[in-house]
């Protein structure tokens, strides 16, 4: 299945990943309002990680045997057909389990809903907005 | 005393667009952006360097940046400019500083001379539908050629010395690893080859992970002798000696040693953290004949199998030192004019010490002709190229080629700060940082670099097109095709042009 990829050579660590992906995730969709005006605030589901001079976008890494889809309490995540792990925010209930158990650090605790949020690969895009949207392309998504 | 000074720009931030992103504060190395303790961002105009690089980011296009020239009481000889060095030097003592080429409002020739076209006595050619060549090779042509017939076939018997091939008459004019990032310097190699052209070293010698891409490269070796040994020259594709640089010629050159990391001292194989010195002159160099011995000494390095470049800048002599450099056995003699660009040069020798290219080019090409030398050694012409119709005009005045390096930076994201000396550059390109060098992503910048040339040479060949000639070797020298318009009689006679209005005999 095609996943977002970093290219941490090419990371400049300015986060507009995770601006766009708030927008993306935000009622309007428009990026100032999605900002400043949405409660409960958006919540970005890619993550830079960041040690000067190295950093790199992280999100969900849609993996083939999720350890998150395994100890999910409620069946709020589950892998679909496509491969993409799934999350249905009307099942989770903020244990934060998938937080404790995922290698990655990828699910996002979103604490004014009080459930996690992550990567959707944006099921409305062709193109993941984090991936479109990065100005030096250090972000792809591919087939690997 | 310490003066409060006006800052040069106002960093205008619309709160109503700011989401608070931080997207300026991370980007910004001059630290003109921050956050305050509530996690607010706010800005500091005198930090600021107009750089750009916060405004191309800000997804919101909340930031603008404007200009704040300080009032000054008018006056013509004190303007706020000359005001605001000599307020710098009096609390430093220090030379003024700066990159970039010549700001100065001189005469810009280019816009002062005027191209031909066809009409009805000859017709024009439509490039997208008839062969138009830009091929140019650079080098020694023979004075005349033997052919002889062998089995019916014709046979060039005449030794002709080594030319670069090159699909367009554009190069990419030197910048030394060190004064730009690695990032950048792959750039240019990778866009080099893609266009079938050549970039060229400068004095930071060639990174070991670039020798692929030597067939397209032209090394350099400057007064301080910088990154030459052997293999590198074996490597290039043809060699420069660098004598001097139009942004500040009769000077040399000075890399502080913040920028020497690991990788500059290693191709320029100097120590970690040293100054690396380019003196004023080569010491080895005190005259023409003393050239002669280094261009032969190249010459005998590499075989007789590369052509060898003399880079001089056009100062008042330059026709009869290039007709020195060409009878000194130099196969491209390289000119560079004095709005050429540097990473960094004293503020008073860039805006006051060389010639335009435009009246050097015609100068040179003249003089050469006069001598019959004309054929001996290519001419390549640099300084402050900013489009192809600048490149159509420095070909039809007698240039061979036109080396582009300020353009180049401009299309890899160069905003012209000119605050490369401070190694800070927001754009990855004029700086050694890791962090700051990551943000020219090569294989975009390469991308651009390869639209330019392309976009610009597409150009050329419709200009070309239009004054009914299909091979930019027909309109070299080809002085008939300009007009002047407002110049004096005396610049035209040293552009060897006429005016606008006169016919074409």
């Amino acid at each position: 299945m095609k996943r977002v990829y970093a290219k941490e050579e090419v990371c400049i660590g300015c986060r507009l990943c995770e601006v766009y992906c708030r927008t993306e995730h935000s009622k309007s969709k428009n990026i100032i309002k999605a900002h400043k005006k949405e409660f409960p605030r958006p919540m970005a589901r890619v993550l830079v990680e960041e040690l000067r001079p190295v950093s790199f976008a992280l999100q969900c890494r849609h993996c083939d045997e999720p350890a998150c889809v395994e100890a999910c309490i409620t069946g709020a995540l589950t892998k679909d057909e496509s491969g993409r792990v799934v999350h249905d925010e009307a099942k989770c209930v903020g244990c934060w389990t998938c937080v404790l158990v995922c290698p990655h650090g990828a699910p996002q605790r979103d604490l004014e809903r009080r459930k996690i949020a992550k990567c959707d690969l944006c099921p409305d895009r062709e193109t993941p907005a984090c991936v479109e949207m990065c100005p030096n392309e250090a972000l792809v998504y591919e087939e690997r | 005393m310490k003066t409060y000074q006006l800052p040069e720009v106002i960093i205008e931030r619309d709160k109503d667009k700011c989401i608070n992103c931080g997207v300026c504060v991370r980007q910004c190395a001059f630290e003109a952006h921050k956050f305050d303790e509530e996690g607010e961002v706010y800005s500091e105009d005198e930090k600021c360097v107009a750089c750009q690089r916060c405004v191309s980011l800000c997804p919101t296009n909340a930031l603008y940046i404007r200009d704040n020239k300080p009032f000054v009481k008018d006056n013509a000889n004190w303007t706020a400019e000359t005001q605001k060095y000599i307020w710098k030097q009096a609390e430093t003592g220090g030379v003024l500083l700066t990159g970039m080429g010549n700001p100065k409002p001189y005469p810009i020739y280019w816009d002062h001379i005027l191209l031909n076209a066809s009409q009805v006595t000859n017709p024009s050619i439509d490039p997208l539908r008839e062969p138009m060549e830009l091929r140019t090779y650079l080098g020694s042509k023979p004075d005349n050629v033997q052919i002889k017939m062998v089995n019916g076939e014709p046979v060039i018997e005449t030794k002709i010395a080594p030319n670069l091939v090159m699909k367009t008459p554009i190069l990419f004019s030197a910048m030394s690893f060190g004064a730009i990032s690695h990032n950048a310097t792959v750039a240019l190699a990778m866009a080099s080859k893609e266009l079938g052209t050549y970039w060229n070293t400068g004095e930071g010698g060639l990174s070991k992970s670039l020798y692929q891409y030597g067939p397209n490269t032209i090394v350099q070796v400057a007064s301080g002798r910088f990154g030459v040994h052997s293999e590198y020259l074996d490597a290039a594709a043809a060699i420069e000696i660098k004598i001097g640089q139009g942004a500040k010629p009769g000077i040399g050159g000075h890399l502080p040693g913040e920028k020497v990391g690991r990788r500059v001292s290693e191709t320029r194989m100097i120590p970690v953290g040293s100054d690396a010195l380019s003196p004023a002159p080569h010491h080895d160099i005190y005259s023409i004949e003393d050239l002669s011995q280094l261009i032969y000494s190249l010459k005998e390095a590499t075989e007789y199998t590369k052509p060898i470049s003399v880079k001089i800048s056009a100062v008042h002599n330059v026709a009869a030192i290039a007709s020195g450099i060409a009878r000194a056995g130099a196969d491209i003699i390289a000119i560079d004019g004095f709005r050429g660009g540097t990473g960094a040069a004293p503020t008073m020798i860039r805006d006051n010490v060389g010639i335009p290219i435009e009246l050097a080019i015609a100068a040179v090409d003249t003089r050469l002709r006069e001598e019959g030398i004309r054929n001996k050694a290519s001419v390549i012409a640099a300084g402050g190229f900013r489009n192809s119709a600048d490149v159509i005009k420095a070909i039809a005045l007698g240039a061979d080629a036109v080396y582009i390096g300020t353009a180049a930076l401009v299309a890899m994201g160069c905003h012209v700060c000119q605050k490369c000396y401070t190694g800070k550059c927001n754009w990855g390109i004029a700086t050694q940082d890791p962090h700051l060098e990551k943000r020219l992503n090569p294989e975009i910048a390469a991308q651009r670099l390869y639209n330019l040339v392309r976009g610009w040479s597409h150009e050329v060949s419709e200009m070309l097109g239009g004054m009914g000639i299909n091979a930019i070797e027909s309109l070299r020298g080809n002085r008939l095709h300009l007009r002047g318009i407002a110049l004096s009689k005396e610049e035209m006679d040293v552009l060897g042009i006429q005016v606008a209005g006169s016919p074409m005999a």
